[in-house]
């Protein structure tokens, strides 16, 4: 293929991202799974990146768990939505961030159901008043934020004091993507590199000195889908499709997986030892398994932030032996200290699956 | 010993065609054409005799059949009494007694050439 045309091929594979003043909705879930991520991301932006980002104690689910189990109308999703719009309006702001992926696919769905049913949004309009005496405008951008990483993945990695080079071998560290399916399997035109190539975090992984690991089922689900989790009975279908991908990738040795979506890195770290109890059978090397991160996390550990800030303690899969790779220092008399110190407590060990 | 969680790992149900050949289905088609308006209603599997007792299913084995496991298929055709209660329900007019006939037959050859691919070896 020509340069020119594929440059011009994957222009249609962009987004545009704002640069700077952000209005940031948090996930429900992700301050359990991973509680140090979305402070991660707020510490990034703000003190490395200097940028300005906003938000609002008053911002609530934006209803996607129950949207997506079939227990709440359509008319409640989008008024929860205009509500959240209404609050970013009120601070001032148009360039709305959504810390989940989900969120960032329903806020999607919603804008675009109203670009094509104008009477929708006139509804969510006069919902919204009747219950809050609230209006709204619509975002200017709206970005999940991966993508806001992504757009500054030089600049992270300029300031960066860690690459991810195996510091035993030299060689770049092999890394799995994996990009939660309502970033861009909806809606390709609205997430980096569409639902065929996703690229933002390929892009990181890239600027942050690793090698992306191409397997079989790259795309396949995590497994986090909502009714194959909340329905106990349902779980086998959840746990056999994080199986599926861990067995495909497993072969090309990867050293830790990245992720963008609140339940894909808990369930792909989680079930890791559901499998290991269940089947007797672990992933990783030496009887570990295969450390799962976020990308705050991962922003995090290239720019030298302390592990245990990061939240890193609360993954079940050992993330020391990844630390150990990049030459990360850690101290593990303080690995379940509260920031003040106090002892948080320490899980049980798993009866397979080794961890420090 | 594996811990119990209230739940077990569901099996892989992919249809992986670098395993599995729609050969016999194409087979039994040219035997019995009407096979192709089956439309899994699963009314000859409702009113079948020996899917009383057995696992028989006339309306899984078309499904495997179309998905390639021809070997389950084989395994089990034989159940059928080929009375031809199904071909009375049957709203699509399949003729399901010549269908089963034709898998049975289709089975045996199937199984005669394999045995033949052994004996050479």
């Amino acid at each position: 293929m020509k340069l020119e045309g594929k440059k011009t091929l994957w222009k249609e594979y962009q987004k545009e991202i704002a640069s700077d003043n952000y209005f940031y909705a948090r996930s429900c879930i992700r301050q359990n799974f991973f509680p140090a991520s979305e402070t991660t991301f707020l510490r990034v932006l703000r003190e490395e990146l200097g940028k300005t980002i906003h938000e609002d104690a008053r911002h609530t689910t934006c209803t996607g768990i129950v949207y997506h189990s079939d227990l709440v109308t359509i008319e409640t999703t989008m008024t929860v939505i205009a509500r959240q719009f209404s609050l970013m309006t009120q601070s001032g702001y148009l360039n709305y961030v959504a810390s989940c992926i989900t969120s960032f696919g329903l806020y999607t769905e919603i804008l675009d159901m109203w670009e094509h049913f104008p009477e929708m949004e006139q509804k969510a309009r006069e919902m919204l008043w009747k219950a809050t005496k609230r209006e709204f405008e619509k975002p200017k951008s709206l970005a999940h934020a991966s993508d806001i990483i992504y757009k500054f993945r030089n600049e992270i990695a300029a300031k960066s004091k860690y690459k991810l080079i195996n510091l035993n071998t030299g060689q770049p560290l092999k890394v799995v993507e994996h990009i939660g399916c309502h970033y861009s399997k909806m809606f390709p035109h609205k997430g980096i590199g569409g639902a065929e190539y996703p690229y933002v975090l390929v892009g990181m992984i890239e600027a942050f000195g690793g090698e992306v690991v191409d397997y079989p089922e790259r795309r396949h689900c995590c497994g986090f889908g909502f009714r194959q989790y909340i329905v106990k009975a349902n779980r086998g279908f959840s746990i056999a499709s994080s199986r599926k991908k861990f067995e495909s990738m497993t072969p090309y040795k990867p050293d830790f997986i990245l992720t963008n979506c609140p339940g894909c890195p808990y369930f792909l770290d989680r079930w890791q030892y559901a499998i290991s109890e269940m089947e007797g059978i672990t992933y990783g090397e030496n009887g570990h398994g295969i450390p799962v991160l976020t990308y705050e996390e991962l922003t995090g550990i290239v720019l030298g932030y302390n592990p245990w800030d990061l939240g890193l303690q609360t993954h079940q899969v050992a993330v020391e032996p990844l630390l150990d790779k990049i030459g990360i220092p850690y101290d593990l008399s303080q690995k379940y200290l509260g920031s003040d110190g106090e002892f948080i407590g320490k899980p049980e060990k798993p009866s397979v699956l080794k961890v420090y | 010993m594996a811990k119990d969680f209230g739940y077990t790992i569901s099996c892989d149900r992919q249809i992986d065609f670098d395993k599995l050949s729609r050969s016999m289905y194409l087979e039994v088609k040219k035997a019995e054409p009407s096979v192709d308006a089956c439309i899994s209603c699963g009314t000859c599997a409702a009113t079948c005799t020996a899917g009383q007792f057995t696992d028989f299913s006339l309306r899984k084995f078309i499904l495997l059949l179309r998905r390639g496991d021809s070997l389950s298929v084989i395994q089990s055709i034989d159940k059928c009494m080929l009375c031809g209660k199904c071909q009375l329900v049957c709203p699509m007019g399949v003729n399901t007694r010549g269908l089963i006939y034709s898998i049975q037959v289709i089975s045996r050859r199937i199984e005669c050439r394999n045995r033949r691919v052994v004996n050479k070896m």
